[in-house]
C-alpha cells in the first residue's frame, strides 16, 4: 500500500516518457522497505556480522601482545591451537559440559512445566519462584554458589555434614571434577527457568479435548503422557534444546567466576579457554581467535539444526 | 491469541474432581512450595549473608541466619565502593540500548509484518539467524572491531553491542505480533478517517503490547545483565556496569561477601520484579516468538 503511494506520487512528479516512468517507480518500488528495514539491516551487519568477519581475519593474522596486527599468518594460529596440550581435554570436556547440562536441564524441566500447568493454590507463587534465576544476573548467582561451596564458611558443607551425606568439609571447588560437576548443577539451574517456561507454553496450547478423548479411550497416566503429551511438545523440546544448546556452550559467566577454569585448565570449556588465550598472561588474540573461529563453526552446525527444526521456508510466518 | 492461551489453564480445570483430588492438590501444592524454595535458596542465603557483619562471615561455625542483623550493609556499601557510578552505567547501557532496539525493530517488524516484497525472505532469515549469535561466541571479534574503531571503554561500545545483539529477538517477536492482528482492523481505521500512523498508534501498537512489553523487558535485562562484552572492553572503574564491578568486592586483597552480595541484591531485585509483572505475557510471548 505505502509503495503503491510513493510510486504514483513519483510518477506524477516526473513527467517521463511511459518506459522511463515504470522503470523509475519499479526501482522505487524495490527500494521503498529501505526505510522500513535499513536501520535494522544496518546494525545488524555492522555490530553482529562484522565481529564475525573480524573474528575470522584476526584468526589469520599475527596479533602481538598489545594487540598490533603484525601481518599475515595463515594458519599459523590454528597450528598453535592444535598443539596446545590442554586442547583435546578441553573440547572433551566440553561436550560432556553441554551434553550433560541440557539433557538433566530438560528432563528437569518437562516435571518442573508439568508442575506449573497443573492447578492448584499458590501456583503463581511458584512461577514467580521459577523465574527468580532467569531474572537474576548469572554472575551474581554463580559467585553466590561459590560463596555457598566456600570450604570454610559455605552453607553447603554445613547442610551436608547435618543430614550425613560427608564426615567433613569438602573443599569442592578445588577438585576438578567435583568443582565440574557443580558447575554444571548452577549451568542446569540458572537453564531450568527459560526451558520450564517453554515447556509450559508448549503444554497450554495442547486441548484439552485431547486429554478428554484419551481418558475416554482408557489411557492411563503414563501412556497419555507418552502418547499424546510427549510428542505434542516436540516443537517445543527442539527449540528449548537446541537454545540451551547454544546458551550452555557459551555459558562463561559460572566457569569464569567460580573456578577461573582452573586448576590449569582443568575445568575450562573451549569457551573460556578461548577467552584465556586472549586475555591472560602472555595473551595471543590470534590464537584466541582461531578458536573463536572452531567454537562459531560449531554453534553455527547448531544454529543450522535448528532451522531445519523449526522448518525455515524462506517465506515461513513465526 | 498467545494472550488468550494463556488464560485458559486458569479458568479451565486440569485435575481430576473429586475426593481423589484433594490428596492429589496438597501434594503438588507440596511439591511446587519445595521447588520454589529450591528456586529462590540462593538468593535468600545472598540476602542473609548481605546482611551479616564483617566478623560473622568468616566466623565458626558458620551460622545461617546473623547474630547480628546489619541491615546497614546496604547503606555502607554505596561508601564502600563506587557503585552508584557502576549503577548509572549499568542504567543507561541498559535504557538506551533497548530503546535503540526498539525504534529500529519496530519499522522493521512492522512493515515485513504488513507487505511481502523482494528483501522480506533474506532479510527475516537474517533475523532469524543472527538471534542465534551470542556475544560471547564473537567476543573476540567484537573487541577487535571496537579496537579498530577506538570505541574501547566507551559506553557506547556497550549500548551499540546490547542493542545490535537484542535486535534479532525484537523483530522477531514484534514480527510475529503484528502478523497475528488482522489488517482488517486498520483498514476499519482507515475508514473512520485515520491516516496509516494514527491506526499505527492507535491500533496496531495497542494490541501488540504484550509482544512490545516483552521485547522492552527482555533487551533490557539482558542489556542489565550482561557481562562478557562489558568485562573486555571496558576497563576504566567509572565505566563498567555492576556486573563487572561487584566481583571486586571479593579479591585476594579484601573479601566482602556482604557488599558484593548487597550490591547484587540491589542489581537484581528490581529486574525480577519486572520479569514477573511481565510473566503472563511470557507464555504468550514464547508462544508466538520460538515455539510456533
Amino acid at each position: 500500500m505505502h509503495d503503491t503511494i510513493e510510486a504514483r506520487g513519483a510518477g506524477a512528479r516526473s513527467p517521463a516518457p511511459a518506459s522511463a516512468r515504470r522503470r523509475n517507480s519499479r526501482i522505487l518500488r524495490a527500494l521503498a522497505p529501505l526505510p522500513w528495514i535499513g536501520p535494522a539491516i544496518i546494525l545488524i551487519v555492522a555490530v553482529v556480522l562484522w565481529p564475525v568477519v573480524e573474528m575470522v581475519w584476526t584468526s589469520l593474522m599475527r596479533i602481538s601482545s598489545s594487540g598490533a596486527t603484525l601481518g599475515f599468518r595463515g594458519t599459523g594460529n590454528y597450528h598453535d591451537l592444535f598443539g596446545e596440550t590442554d586442547l583435546v581435554s578441553v573440547l572433551l570436556r566440553t561436550v560432556v559440559w553441554v551434553v550433560g547440562v541440557v539433557v538433566v536441564t530438560i528432563v528437569v524441566s518437562l516435571a518442573i512445566g508439568q508442575l506449573l500447568n497443573a492447578n492448584f493454590p499458590g501456583r503463581r507463587v511458584v512461577r514467580w519462584a521459577v523465574i527468580v534465576p532467569w531474572a537474576a544476573s548469572v554472575l551474581m548467582t554463580a559467585l553466590t554458589w561459590k560463596w555457598m561451596l566456600n570450604y570454610y564458611y559455605g552453607v553447603v558443607n554445613k547442610v551436608l555434614k547435618g543430614v550425613g551425606l560427608i564426615d567433613h568439609s569438602v573443599n569442592w571447588l578445588s577438585n576438578p571434577t567435583q568443582a565440574l560437576i557443580w558447575m554444571m548443577w548452577v549451568a542446569v539451574f540458572v537453564s531450568l527457568p527459560f526451558t520450564s517456561f517453554v515447556i509450559l507454553a508448549g503444554l497450554q496450547t495442547v486441548p484439552q479435548e485431547v486429554y478428554e478423548a484419551a481418558r475416554v479411550d482408557g489411557a492411563g497416566r503414563a501412556r497419555t503422557y507418552f502418547r499424546i503429551t510427549l510428542p505434542l511438545l516436540r516443537p517445543a523440546l527442539l527449540v528449548a534444546a537446541i537454545i540451551n544448546v547454544i546458551n550452555v556452550f557459551n555459558s562463561f559467566p559460572i566457569i569464569y567466576a567460580m573456578t577461573g577454569g582452573g586448576p590449569g585448565s582443568k575445568t575450562d570449556t573451549s569457551t573460556t579457554f578461548m577467552y584465556k588465550l586472549a586475555f591472560s598472561g602472555t595473551g595471543d588474540v590470534g590464537e584466541s581467535a582461531a578458536m573463536a573461529v572452531v567454537n562459531f563453526a560449531l554453534i553455527l552446525i547448531l544454529v543450522l539444526l535448528y532451522l531445519r527444526a523449526v522448518g525455515w521456508r524462506g517465506e515461513a510466518q513465526p | 491469541m498467545s494472550s488468550l492461551s494463556n488464560r485458559r489453564p486458569a479458568t479451565v480445570g486440569r485435575g481430576v474432581p473429586g475426593s481423589a483430588g484433594r490428596g492429589r492438590i496438597v501434594l503438588l501444592t507440596a511439591v511446587g512450595y519445595l521447588v520454589a524454595f529450591v528456586f529462590v535458596a540462593p538468593y535468600l542465603e545472598m540476602l542473609l549473608t548481605a546482611l551479616k557483619p564483617d566478623r560473622e562471615l568468616t566466623a565458626s561455625p558458620t551460622t545461617f541466619l546473623p547474630k547480628h542483623w546489619s541491615f546497614g550493609n546496604f547503606v555502607d556499601v554505596w561508601k564502600a565502593a563506587p557503585i552508584w557510578t557502576n549503577m548509572q552505567v549499568s542504567l543507561i547501557v541498559a535504557a538506551v540500548s533497548t530503546l535503540i532496539a526498539l525504534l529500529v525493530a519496530l519499522p522493521a517488524a512492522y512493515y515485513t509484518a504488513r507487505n511481502r516484497f523482494w528483501l522480506r525472505g533474506p532479510f527475516l532469515l537474517l533475523v532469524l539467524i543472527t538471534q542465534m549469535f551470542a556475544p560471547t561466541a564473537l567476543v573476540i571479534g567484537i573487541y577487535r572491531e571496537m579496537v579498530y574503531l577506538n570505541l574501547t571503554d566507551t559506553l557506547l561500545a556497550l549500548i551499540l553491542v546490547n542493542a545490535a545483539f537484542n535486535l534479532p529477538f525484537c523483530v522477531w517477536i514484534l514480527h510475529g505480533y503484528f502478523s497475528s492482528i488482522p489488517k482488517a482492523l486498520e483498514e476499519a481505521a482507515y475508514i473512520d478517517g485515520a491516516g496509516r500512523f494514527t491506526a499505527l498508534t492507535r491500533v496496531t501498537l495497542p494490541l501488540s503490547l504484550p509482544g512490545l512489553v516483552t521485547a522492552v523487558v527482555y533487551t533490557f535485562i539482558g542489556a542489565w545483565n550482561e557481562y562478557v562484552v562489558a568485562l573486555t572492553i571496558t576497563s576504566s572503574p567509572n565505566r563498567q556496569p555492576l556486573t563487572v564491578a561487584v566481583p571486586g568486592f571479593v579479591t585476594s586483597y579484601q573479601q566482602h561477601w556482604q557488599y558484593l552480595f548487597a550490591t547484587s541484591l540491589i542489581a537484581i531485585v528490581p529486574v525480577v520484579i519486572l520479569f514477573i509483572v511481565i510473566e503472563r505475557y511470557l507464555i504468550g510471548g514464547l508462544t508466538a516468538g520460538s515455539v510456533k
